[in-house]
């Protein structure tokens, strides 16, 4: 953080408002301030720094120093729209400058041709409303290629026969393997399948103020207290910061976006950390406050013109939630590994990204990676759902044996997949529980598509096969449960040509209000393979550039 | 003190094994302030109860034993479980307070139920308060043979008070963790927070990646 950054008058008419500072909104900022705009991004939680991070557990994991404080904003959940929703938690996400990419684990690979085009090649799929995006893999290409370089992405191009064509390597060869990349590695061989090295968003060689990757293991759920992951905290605000055209306000939780009497957009009004409201005045406004909170600020955003909420005249604004399928298989070997060191995934696997419908009984596709993202008190404290075997004792001797013994020397295949878009799976606004700020409460709609549940236990079988082919001492995993847990938040104001069926399009503008943009995962038409941090931040590019365009033609005033 | 040549370490190692250019100039100076005074902090509340009792926390000592027991490793005793927990419950964890209040005179209860001349947990022997714990351990294998009374405050208080255990043995203890790293070391986990490969012991002799001879001929053929 800099500290002469410019401090703007809310009542100063700024180029753009930005709403989130996270994987997109850090990318917008930067490009947006960079490209010579005035910016002023509402981040909703603090501004926090590598000396504020931790490797203690309870602070950053139980009592959510990087992410959102369901006490204050509570969440409810039911499975259908006829069910009466209840109090739970149901999503994590990045409540800090920087957002999610704060303490993701930085998986990092590119969505291939694919998932851009499914509708068209698989057809109809009953129950979901799969669509083609109204861009393809090639638009977004020279994209995913500025991520690699701008933010850096360490990786090894052209080692998986999967990947989709690129036109630059990656500017920095992968990190160190771990034993759990080399038992998968192996036993994937073994059984005629791909792995490659990880591509992560972690730097293995050192940037200007940002050290290399020092594997201390606190990686999924933590902040990087030497800035190797490159978050958007990391990576982007900095220079959009340099700029001295770029105001980061933390604590600048937005509840509206108002409109003047046209139906455009003329700012964004927030409480502060007094809980004092302000409205910034801006030329346009972006949002990017996630999948979760753009679609809860636009129905919160509800008005005369937009009774339904703000950009929704499809209704599609908070449907087609998208979380992504998959789970873990754990194994346990004779020796140890040690994958509490480093960061958590050295080697993945894409064979199984485009699978044959026909020939499995179900759509969608995925793939695996090897991986130990297990904290200490994680590990041991979670019973059957942590690290360790079902059979071992919840406390006593056995268990203690147990964390002993295990702790160095286990590791997970981890499987993700494709989640389809259902439109009744959706994030909106609940009638009833309301936030310590007296907003209505975020309340998610989930059930998964029967393909997602089947497809995840169709990649948990590889996973099992993978472990007997790498002569693991024991290895096991849970059927696929439906979720009701959200951490890849997709698809809730997809982009698309037809304003019928899709709230932004092609350039994140949203059908509705010219002037009003939304770019994060909410954008995603489909949901990839998982690991969807890379092309949000690729879109992020691409939207900066269209705005600029737009803006620079006149067109947003 | 261990801890701090432990924390000068890192930061030490870090910028000599890596690059010089790899952090911004002020954070290696001010995160070695902020955990310095935290852990003198630390040390000094060490010993000192709020919450609990002098007799509630040979109770809680007792029970929290049994979770991690002392053999020929220390367990949740050495680590002094006993006073994070009531660090925590008059601090990060205070909405915790009732569950412990309530839940354990309802286990005492149980002692005397289970063995009437006993007047305590900590009276029992070892054997009897793993006895008395799996009655309330509704997710253990195995049911105690006989049934009791339902008491859903102490099974609260003792799920609670087994996952409080287990958090104190294996927090990070160069945080708010027991400061001897007892947990850490039970479990293998070095103390250190910068590592270099080889990790482990089948990494060790990896001999760096390499296509495999037959991809490329595969490459159009692999796809499913």
């Amino acid at each position: 953080m800099i500290v002469d950054q410019p401090k703007y008058k809310t009542s100063e008419e700024v180029d753009f408002v930005i709403i989130g500072s996270g994987a997109a909104g850090g990318i917008l900022a930067k490009e947006l301030s960079t490209n010579g705009f005035r910016v002023v991004v509402l981040e909703q939680g603090p501004y926090l720094t590598p000396a504020d991070f931790t490797h203690d557990e309870i602070k950053v994991l139980q009592e959510d120093l990087l992410t959102n404080k369901p006490k204050l904003q509570p969440n409810t959940f039911r499975k259908t729209p006829a069910d009466k929703a209840v109090r739970q938690r149901v999503l994590a996400y990045g409540c800090c400058v920087g957002g999610t990419s704060v303490h993701f684990t930085a998986n990092f690979w590119r969505f291939h041709e694919i998932d851009f085009i499914e509708r068209s090649k698989v057809g109809a799929v009953p129950g979901s409303t799969l669509a083609d995006w109204p861009i393809t893999y090639a638009d977004l290409e020279p994209y995913y290629t500025k991520v690699e370089w701008e933010i850096g992405v360490s990786g090894l191009a052209g080692a998986s026969p999967f990947d989709p064509p690129r036109s630059k390597p990656y500017p920095m060869p992968p990190l160190p393997v771990k034993s759990s990349g080399v038992i998968f590695e192996r036993a994937a061989r073994k059984l005629g399948w791909h792995p490659y090295p990880a591509p992560m968003a972690i730097l293995s060689r050192p940037r200007p103020g940002r050290s290399a990757c020092v594997n201390c293991g606190f990686c999924l759920g933590f902040g990087c207290e030497v800035g190797a992951k490159s978050s958007s905290l990391a990576a982007a605000i900095p220079a959009a910061e340099k700029t001295g055209r770029c105001e980061i306000r933390p604590n600048s939780y937005v509840f509206r976006i108002e409109l003047d009497s046209r139906g455009r957009a003329i700012g964004a009004a927030y409480f502060d950390e007094h809980k004092n409201t302000h409205l910034q005045r801006a030329k346009a406004v972006v949002c990017c406050a996630n999948g979760a909170e753009t679609p809860r600020l636009l129905l919160l955003s509800a008005n005369k013109l937009f009774p339904d909420g703000l950009a929704n005249s499809s209704g599609y604004v908070g449907k087609n939630l998208m979380l992504n399928s998959g789970g873990v298989i754990s194994g346990l070997f004779d020796e140890p590994l040690n994958d509490y060191k480093g960061y958590a995934v050295s080697r993945v696997l894409h064979d199984f990204y485009e699978l044959d419908h026909e020939k499995v009984g179900f759509y969608g596709g995925g793939g695996l990676d090897a991986r130990f993202d297990f904290t200490p008190i994680g590990f041991a404290v979670s019973g059957p759902f942590g690290g360790l075997p079902p059979d071992t004792p919840r406390w006593g001797k056995g268990f203690k044996d147990a964390i002993a013994h295990n702790f160095t020397r286990t590791m997970e295949v981890f499987c993700h997949g494709t989640s389809l878009p259902v439109a009744d799976n959706s994030f909106d606004i609940d009638p009833d529980v309301k936030d310590a700020w007296g907003l209505p409460a975020l309340r998610m709609t989930y059930k998964d598509h029967p393909d997602d549940l089947k497809l995840s236990n169709w990649l948990f079988d590889r996973g099992h096969e993978l472990f007997d082919a790498a002569g693991a001492k024991k290895h096991w995993g849970y059927p696929a449960a439906e979720q009701q847990f959200a951490v890849h938040l997709l698809g809730t104001c997809r982009m698309g040509k037809d304003p019928k069926t899709s709230v932004i399009n092609a350039d994140h503008q949203t059908h509705d209000v010219k002037n009003l943009f939304l770019c994060d995962g909410s954008s995603l038409v489909t949901s990839g393979r998982g690991q969807p941090t890379m092309t949000i931040m690729a879109l992020a590019f691409r939207a900066a550039d269209r705005i600029t365009a737009l803006a620079k033609r006149g067109d947003l005033v | 003190m261990f801890r701090d040549s432990n924390r000068r370490q890192f930061l030490l190692q870090s910028v000599t094994g890596f690059s010089a250019v790899w952090i911004s100039a002020q954070w290696p100076a001010l995160v070695e302030a902020a955990e310095h005074g935290r852990l003198e902090a630390q040390s000094a509340a060490q010993k000192r109860l709020e919450f609990f009792s002098p007799a509630e926390a040979i109770e809680i000592d007792a029970i929290s034993s049994r979770v991690i027991p002392t053999d020929e490793t220390p367990g949740a005793h050495e680590a002094g479980v006993v006073y994070f927990i009531d660090r925590a419950l008059t601090t990060f964890a205070a909405d915790a307070q009732a569950i412990f209040r309530d839940g354990l005179p309802e286990l005492q209860a149980r002692v005397a139920e289970v063995f009437p001349q006993i007047a305590k947990f900590s009276g029992a022997t070892p054997e009897q308060q793993d006895q008395i714990l799996r009655s309330f351990d509704k997710q253990a294998p195995k049911r105690a043979v006989r049934a009791f009374r339902p008491s859903p405050g102490a099974e609260n208080f003792f799920e609670t008070l087994r996952t409080f255990t287990i958090a104190a043995f294996l927090l990070d203890p160069d945080t708010r963790g027991n400061p001897e790293g007892i947990g850490w070391k039970l479990i293998g986990r070095e103390r250190e927070h910068v590592f270099q490969p080889p990790f482990g012991y089948y990494d060790k002799d990896y001999p760096g990646w390499q296509p495999p001879a037959t991809q490329e001929a595969e490459k159009d053929g692999a796809k499913k």
